[in-house]
C-alpha cells in the first residue's frame, strides 16, 4: 500500500504525478524532451538505457513500463531482455554498449563514472551530446525509480496495463489533456493513465 | 576535468544548463518549483536541509556545500544547525518530525524499497502530513539525480572548504532562488 493515499487507479509513477501537479510540469517536460526530442539516439536507444536503470535499481513499475515502450519502439522485446541482462552481450552496438555501461555507472552513483568508460564510448564514436543525455537519462531514471519506490506505490492490476501505457508514452509524455479521473476500465476506448 | 566540453568558467549545474539551455531550464524550473514553492509544510530552509543531507550521503560535493550554504543562509542565526544536522542528525537541535523525515530521506537515497510502514509511521507521530512525506521523498529523488548529473559528468567544483564562495552562492540561492545562467 503507497504510504500516501494515492487514487488506485492510477499506480506507479502515474498517480504521483497527478498528486502534485505543479512539480509534475517540469519533470513531464525534461521528460519529452530528453527522452522524444531531437537526438542522434534513437527512442528506442534512450529507452533501452530507461530500462537498464530501471531494472539495476529494482523498480518494478519503471522496468516493466520502460522494457513495454521499447519492445513497442523496437517491434521486438528480445533485444531490451538481453540489454537488461547484459548489455554487453546484446545484440545493440559498441556506442551503444558503451553508452550502456556509463548508465550502469551513473546508476550507482555519479562518482562511478570513469573517465575509461567515457574515453570507450568516444572511441566508439559517441559524441559529447550523447555522453551527456546518457548520464541525464540514467540520473532521471534513477529519480524515478526513488519516486516512486520510496512512496511504495502501488503495481497495476491488470498485466495489460503495461502494453497499454507503452504505447501512449511511445507517442508522448505529455499529461493527458482531459486528466486522469477515470479508471482504464471505466474509458475502455482510450488509452490508460500514464506519464 | 569534466568528461564533456563544458563552458568553461562555470562551476557544477550551472555549467549542464549552459551547456545544454533546453533541458537545463526545466530542471531548473524543477528546482525551483520543489525548493522554493509556496505550497510546501515544508519551510524554504528545511528542504535546502535535505537537499544538503542526500546530496552529502552521495557525496556530491558541489550539491552538499552549495545546499548546505543555502540552508545556512536560510536558517539564519540557528545557521550552524545545518552543519550539526550534517554530521550527526539525531542529535541536532532539530524537530522530532525533521529527524524522522531525514531517516525516510536517507533510506531513499541508499535504496527507496527499504522505507518502511514504520518510518512513515514515526514521522506521522511527529505530526508530519501527506504532503510532507511526500515533498521530503520527492526531494530525497531529485537530489539524488542532481548528484548523478553533477557526478556523472565530472563538473569543475570549487574546493570543499573556500566557505567564501560556497556562502555567496549560498545568499544567491537563498535570495533569488533558481535562476538559470544565460
Amino acid at each position: 500500500m503507497p504510504h500516501i493515499p494515492l487514487p488506485p487507479h492510477l499506480p506507479g509513477i502515474t498517480g504521483l504525478l497527478e498528486y502534485r501537479q505543479d512539480t509534475a510540469a517540469p519533470i513531464r517536460e525534461l521528460t519529452q524532451l530528453i527522452l522524444r526530442g531531437e537526438s542522434s539516439l534513437t527512442f528506442a536507444e534512450r529507452e533501452l538505457i530507461a530500462s537498464l536503470v530501471s531494472h539495476r535499481n529494482e523498480c518494478r513499475f519503471c522496468t516493466a513500463a520502460h522494457s513495454a515502450v521499447t519492445g513497442i519502439l523496437m517491434g521486438e522485446n528480445d533485444t531490451c531482455d538481453l540489454v537488461r541482462e547484459n548489455y554487453e552481450t546484446a545484440p545493440v552496438s559498441d556506442k551503444m554498449k558503451a553508452l550502456l555501461h556509463i548508465a550502469a555507472q551513473a546508476q550507482r552513483g555519479g562518482r562511478y563514472v570513469t573517465e575509461s568508460a567515457v574515453d570507450r564510448a568516444k572511441t566508439a564514436g559517441a559524441t559529447d551530446l550523447e555522453i551527456h543525455d546518457t548520464v541525464l537519462i540514467a540520473a532521471l531514471f534513477c529519480f524515478y525509480n526513488k519516486y516512486v519506490d520510496g512512496l511504495a506505490t502501488d503495481l497495476p492490476a491488470d498485466s495489460g496495463y503495461f502494453q497499454l501505457l507503452g504505447e501512449r508514452i511511445a507517442v508522448s509524455y505529455g499529461r493527458r489533456p482531459e486528466g486522469y479521473e477515470h479508471s482504464l476500465s471505466h474509458t475502455p476506448n482510450t488509452t490508460p493513465e500514464t506519464h | 576535468m569534466p568528461h564533456i566540453q563544458l563552458p568553461e568558467g562555470v562551476p557544477g549545474i550551472r555549467s549542464l544548463a549552459a551547456y545544454r539551455p533546453d533541458t537545463g531550464k526545466f530542471l531548473y524550473e524543477w528546482a525551483q518549483t520543489l525548493l522554493r514553492g509556496g505550497d510546501s509544510p515544508l519551510s524554504e530552509a528545511e528542504r535546502e536541509l535535505i537537499a544538503a543531507y542526500v546530496s552529502h550521503r552521495n557525496e556530491c560535493t558541489f550539491c552538499m556545500s552549495s545546499h548546505a550554504a543555502a540552508a545556512r543562509f536560510l536558517y539564519k542565526e540557528a545557521g550552524q544547525t545545518v552543519d550539526i544536522v550534517l554530521n550527526d542528525y539525531r542529535n541536532a537541535p532539530i524537530s522530532e518530525k525533521l529527524k524522522a523525515l531525514l531517516t525516510i530521506a536517507g533510506k531513499v537515497q541508499s535504496d527507496a524499497r527499504t522505507v518502511l510502514d514504520e518510518d512513515v509511521a514515526l514521522a506521522r507521530s511527529h505530526g508530519a502530513v501527506d504532503r510532507d512525506i511526500h515533498d521530503t521523498v520527492l526531494i530525497a529523488a531529485t537530489f539524488c539525480m542532481f548528484n548523478r548529473y553533477v557526478d556523472g559528468l565530472a563538473t569543475i567544483t570549487p574546493p570543499a572548504n573556500d566557505l567564501d564562495t560556497w556562502n555567496a552562492m549560498g545568499e544567491r540561492m537563498g535570495t533569488f532562488g533558481y535562476v538559470p545562467p544565460r
